[in-house]
């Protein structure tokens, strides 16, 4: 399967913990620019493929590939473009926003304006507050914020909606607009479709590991899916 | 890149002790109390209490270390900030470099903190090279950071981690311990036999053995986890 630069392969992928199979035989394409929303119920594997992708897990069988390049073969080289909002925020509790990111920033040896990025996802008047002092909504946006700083190639957002007031699922909404303008490819979980929709170009639907349905995100609107 | 990514992870976990002083203050009060307690035990013959300074000090500094290599590890496991790291990605052995260099600063501030109470408890005044002491102090505390680093990484993930621990470290850091703890009394003493550069040779090796050895493990641990 040939594919275009920065496009998402993910080809007869199955990932299992112990003898359940989280992920089986799931193969998705998603091409630069655009954006898969990803559904299904819990324990469906939508967390673990996307995990896979994230370079997280290692898939069992099969493979995922960006811009051509298999993503757990490459990973050291792949993970610099990969930005990935997990559920864990993966912030450090006693520092406060701005050192969070600074500290990031630092690890990739940027120069990145860490106070436009407070400042864009709202949590510029609190830019030297412990993230310990932090709502679960505020976590969240800081660790958006953090995934920002990437200028991810690939972003994958796992649930990017929980935890957020109506304002910050506008915000995320935004991120994945700007992003897929720019030519970058993005992954999005979600329980409620109807939050992802009109930033997702095509829908995918997950059962018990199994993929049961693909389609455009209009074609998804009109879906009654298990 | 390395070399910036290890002095980025040693930098924002030194940041971390700075802002969250209580952490490091809970190493230091705990170290006094043993040091206290050996002091207490050993009774007012100062000869004896002399010839126990370097070994009281070295007990306490071993014991608090379980409590600050657990800490730094603490801050990366709760919310999945290790994980977050690999993904970055940060090079492993940055992350094992970063970080060991900073445990072995906050022991040695502790080590150093601790000394001039260790003399007053146990009037024993560093009659020999004080380069030679705060040698001891530096190296010991690479001993200690070195090995624990990479055991705070393993016991992190398991349950009981803060008993796991010590099982894991203490035996491994017998020999550095011997050798901190014997220099640093020959030290205190005067050095006339000229013993102490033997014993912080034998320091230093050991700091080259386990920080090399340590470095490899623990990025195979984190690729591999």
């Amino acid at each position: 399967m040939s594919a275009p630069a920065s496009s998402l392969v993910i080809d007869d992928l199955s990932r299992r913990f112990g003898n359940r199979w989280a992920v089986a035989r799931v193969s998705l394409e998603v091409s630069a620019g655009s954006s898969l929303m990803l559904t299904g119920h819990n324990g469906s594997g939508k967390t673990t493929l996307l995990r896979v992708c994230a370079t997280a897990l290692k898939p069992d069988h099969g493979s995922v590939r960006f811009g051509g390049e298999d993503l757990w073969d490459n990973r050291s080289g792949l993970r610099q473009h990969v930005g990935f909002l997990s559920h864990a925020t993966r912030l450090w509790e006693d520092l406060s926003a701005q050192d969070n990111l600074r500290s990031w920033a630092r690890l990739s040896g940027q120069s990145t304006n860490v106070d436009a990025l407070l400042e864009r996802v709202s949590l510029d008047p609190t830019r030297t507050s412990p993230a310990r002092t932090f709502s679960a909504g505020m976590r969240r946006r800081l660790s958006l914020a953090r995934v920002l700083l990437k200028k991810p190639r690939l972003l994958l957002l796992d649930e990017p909606f929980s935890a957020f007031d109506p304002e910050g699922q506008a915000l995320v909404r935004s991120v994945i607009r700007e992003l897929r303008a720019d030519g970058t490819t993005v992954v999005v979980t979600t329980h409620v479709p109807a939050l992802a929709l009109d930033v997702c170009t095509h829908a995918a639907h997950l059962h018990d590991g199994r993929l049961v349905w693909t389609g455009t995100a209009e074609e998804r609107a009109s879906q009654e899916l298990p | 890149m390395w070399l910036q990514q290890t002095l980025a992870v040693a930098r924002k976990d030194l940041l971390v002790e700075w802002r969250s002083p209580v952490r490091m203050s809970s190493v230091f009060f705990f170290a006094l109390a043993l040091l206290l307690m050996v002091a207490f035990a050993t009774g007012a013959d100062t000869n004896t209490l002399r010839k126990q300074a370097g070994g009281a000090l070295w007990l306490g500094m071993l014991l608090s270390s379980t409590r600050s290599l657990d800490q730094s590890f603490q801050a990366e496991t709760e919310d999945g900030a290790l994980e977050g790291l690999v993904l970055w990605p940060v090079d492993p052995r940055a992350i094992y470099f970063g970080k060991a260099i900073a445990n072995t600063t906050v022991l040695f501030v502790v080590a150093t903190a601790l000394t001039p109470l260790c003399i007053a408890m146990y009037d024993a005044p560093i009659q020999g090279n004080p380069l030679l002491f705060f040698g001891f102090l530096a190296f010991g505390s690479g001993a200690l950071a070195a090995p624990g680093t990479l055991y705070a990484l393993i016991t992190a993930q398991a349950r009981g981690a803060s008993v796991l621990l010590p099982v894991l470290l203490f035996p491994l850091v017998a020999p550095a311990l011997i050798a901190a703890a014997r220099g640093t009394t020959v030290v205190m003493e005067g050095d006339g036999m000229g013993d102490a550069p033997s014993w912080l040779g034998l320091l230093v090796a050991f700091n080259v053995l386990h920080w090399s050895l340590s470095g490899l493990l623990f990025a195979r641990i984190v690729e591999d986890g």
